[in-house]
């Protein structure tokens, strides 16, 4: 398994390629192109705010204007999150030709579509931070640091579970459909259209064990929130898991990595 | 060079076969039943390679035939590393290329020039070896003019010749082919031979998996012959080839044997006298039928044929004939009446329908006089000039002027084998001469 990990930034040119590969094949043959990674979270943010100013004014906490953009913060993130994870349960069988037919290193295939699916959270970002500059969110250097930290803790996260998902579903092919669902309730079950405080106390007990609420928590506190950025040691903590998750999908995706050639 | 570029040893590898019920195993039912672990180790197993052993000798072209399923692919993809032997070694020496699947990695969205690069690199090249390559092997696919368009509009020709122009100009130590000279027209096929030529003049080591023989014989310094995941035999490619050949034609024999006794059964139960009814101008005019009907068997049966045999040189029944060899036609008759008006005929149609050769006993000037009871007709052919191919075969007994009494209608199959390529309908006996000037040598390469 070491041995295998060893070798993993070898590849780097070849997951740099297939990202690039990934991105442009995804917008060939559309008009806008490129500007749909731009466009999608606009439309994403535009349709948000009208359901929570004109459609269900008044069901969140009066203390969090602009509702829509606090939202934003958790969903943009999450979208990187769940789009990696829906497509890497399809990555293997998709690229049955690669693994069948060319020595090829399988665990580049849902690293790629993680860092693929980044890339996009990052041309979104822009415009998350034109809305944060126009509602003068108080953003500050202090905090701003701990972004890249957030980052890196959910692209290791992402990958770890991207390993084990798309390990499992070429055995169990059904992962792929239980996986979509799993995700809606997920979304659900994460502090990212209502805030963290209007959890009862025992539901916050139980948001507190799901990965994915010590990130939102992060985003919007670095992104949205006064103050200063006061969750570090649950990201930290986070940060430690998601290395060992890791490592644990690694190993999984090492021992059944044989058997892909014969059931991909 | 004393050296070693592909060692395998004792290479079993046992694939997983599923119960019909186990394909729809869940991952739900796989963790109500506590057998997620169960489940991914082996319940039923298929054995596509059982010890095989083969050394390369670096520098050396060698080949690899056997039958479909034999498990030839199985062994080069333990060679190439893609899947991994269940037990037994496989070790070779130096960069490895598989032209296995052309072009396996190519996103059909994007243009031929990013995914040469892309695919180069996935064949473990850099950027910068591919970039000072990218010309060559622009030149070599003759894809010139269509590199920057995205490779979903390729014709299959053009994909597998971008596919194997990247594969090629990896620059491998080891380069490992299976079946792939069927991509491109000939002018291409003849430019892969020539790649490979170079190839083994530069002392770099081919393993070959194909069934093209004469490629083998032709190319390879040795052969392995595998058979149902046996190695059968290796060593001198002629001789190997040889021992496979007639291996193939004993099995070939027994699938001709078998095709016979069912058309015959199928014939047997048709109610003969309806197809005569239903047609009766060609029940009465056979000529004309000759190029219409499908097999079958009708007539009258006032002479039946009970029985047909085709034999070889030895007498023994057989299906798979030498061109040139001796084969007879054997005919089991019986007639229930006495018969003075009959005639026998036999004819020989290539897999195309074309009638090779038709005769019967009237056009040659022979007149039936009289049968009655049992009896034997053989008709024997000393040489059997027909080029490589699979044969059908008409028997008919009928009158004179052609009514059928018995007439089996395409219902013996055999093959002619042969070691030349020549092409037409029948193969005359010939020679060549020359004058003294014109001089030739027995052909090599």
């Amino acid at each position: 398994m070491f041995a295998h990990l060893r070798d993993l930034p070898k590849y780097r040119g070849l997951i740099q390629s297939l990202v690039v590969r990934d991105l442009k094949a995804r917008y060939r043959g559309s008009v806008l192109g490129f500007f749909w990674s731009f466009i999608n979270p606009l439309l994403l943010l535009l349709i948000y705010s009208f359901v929570f100013t004109v459609v269900l004014p008044g069901t969140h906490p009066k203390e969090i204007e602009p509702y829509a953009l606090f939202m934003f913060c958790g969903i943009l993130p999450w979208t990187w999150f769940s789009s990696s994870l829906l497509e890497s349960a399809n990555v293997l069988i998709a690229g049955g030709n690669l693994i069948k037919k060319v020595l090829f290193p399988a665990e580049v295939l849902p690293i790629v579509t993680v860092l693929a699916n980044m890339v996009h959270f990052l041309l979104g970002l822009p415009i998350l931070a034109i809305f944060l500059l126009y509602y003068r969110a108080p953003l500050n250097a202090t905090d701003l640091v701990w972004f890249p930290v957030v980052l890196l803790t959910q692209l290791i996260l992402t990958i770890a579970l991207a390993l084990i998902v798309s390990a499992l579903t070429v055995h169990f092919r059904d992962l792929k459909d239980l996986l979509a669902n799993l995700l809606t309730f997920w979304f659900f079950a994460t502090p990212i259209i209502y805030p963290m405080t209007m959890a009862p106390g025992m539901g916050r007990k139980l948001l507190n064990v799901n990965p994915f609420t010590h990130l939102a928590i992060s985003y919007q506190e670095i992104l949205f929130y006064d103050g200063p950025y006061g969750h570090w040691k649950w990201l930290l903590a986070l940060l430690a898991g998601s290395t060992g998750l890791f490592l644990f999908g690694y190993f999984l995706f090492d021992r059944l990595r044989d058997s892909f050639a014969e059931e991909v | 060079m004393s050296t070693l570029a592909i060692d395998a040893r004792d290479v079993t590898k046992v694939y997983r076969r599923y119960a019909h019920k186990k394909q729809f195993a869940t991952l739900k039912s796989a963790l109500m039943s506590r057998s997620l672990i169960r489940d991914l180790k082996p319940d039923e197993t298929f054995a596509a390679l059982r010890g095989v052993s083969f050394t390369v000798p670096s520098g050396c072209t060698y080949g690899i035939v056997g039958r479909n399923g034999s498990g030839k692919s199985t062994m080069l993809k333990c060679v190439a590393g893609i899947t991994r032997p269940t037990s037994g070694s496989v070790t070779v020496n130096g960069r490895i290329s598989a032209l296995i699947e052309l072009g396996a990695g190519f996103h059909p969205e994007i243009s031929g020039r990013e995914n040469v690069f892309i695919n180069g690199i996935m064949l473990c090249l850099t950027k910068r070896e591919i970039a000072r390559r990218f010309d060559e092997i622009v030149e070599f696919a003759e894809l010139e003019d269509f590199i920057d368009a995205p490779v979903k509009t390729y014709s299959s020709g053009m994909y597998m010749r971008l596919g194997f122009a990247v594969a090629i100009h990896v620059d491998p130590d080891v380069l490992l082919v299976d079946e792939v000279l069927a991509v491109g027209d000939e002018g291409f096929t003849h430019k892969c031979l020539d790649k490979f030529g170079e190839f083994r003049r530069r002392g770099k080591t081919i393993l070959l998996v194909t069934h093209s023989l004469g490629l083998v014989e032709r190319f390879c310094d040795e052969a392995l012959w595998i058979d149902d995941g046996v190695g059968r035999a290796h060593g001198d490619p002629r001789r190997v080839i040889g021992a496979y050949v007639t291996d193939v034609g004993k099995s070939e024999e027994q699938v001709l044997a078998s095709g016979d006794a069912r058309a015959m059964n199928h014939a047997g139960t048709a109610p003969a006298p309806d197809i005569a009814v239903a047609d009766p101008v060609a029940a009465s005019e056979a000529p004309a039928d000759m190029f219409r009907a499908t097999e079958g068997r009708w007539g009258s049966r006032e002479i039946a044929i009970a029985g047909v045999t085709l034999a070889g040189t030895d007498g023994q029944p057989s299906h798979v004939f030498q061109t040139g060899d001796a084969m007879t036609i054997q005919l089991a008759v019986d007639a229930a009446k006495p018969m003075t008006d009959f005639a026998f005929g036999v004819a020989i149609f290539n897999a195309d329908g074309v009638c090779c050769y038709g005769t019967n006993t009237w056009v040659e000037e022979l007149a039936g006089l009289s049968f009655e009871g049992q009896g034997e007709v053989r008709f024997v052919i000393d040489n059997l000039d027909l080029i490589e191919g699979t044969y059908k075969i008409d028997v008919a007994a009928h009158s004179r002027d052609g009514y059928p009494y018995d007439y089996h209608r395409l219902l013996y199959t055999f093959r002619v084998k042969s070691r030349t390529k020549d092409v037409g309908v029948f193969r005359p006996r010939h020679r060549w001469e020359f004058s003294p000037s014109v001089r030739f040598g027995p052909a090599l390469e």
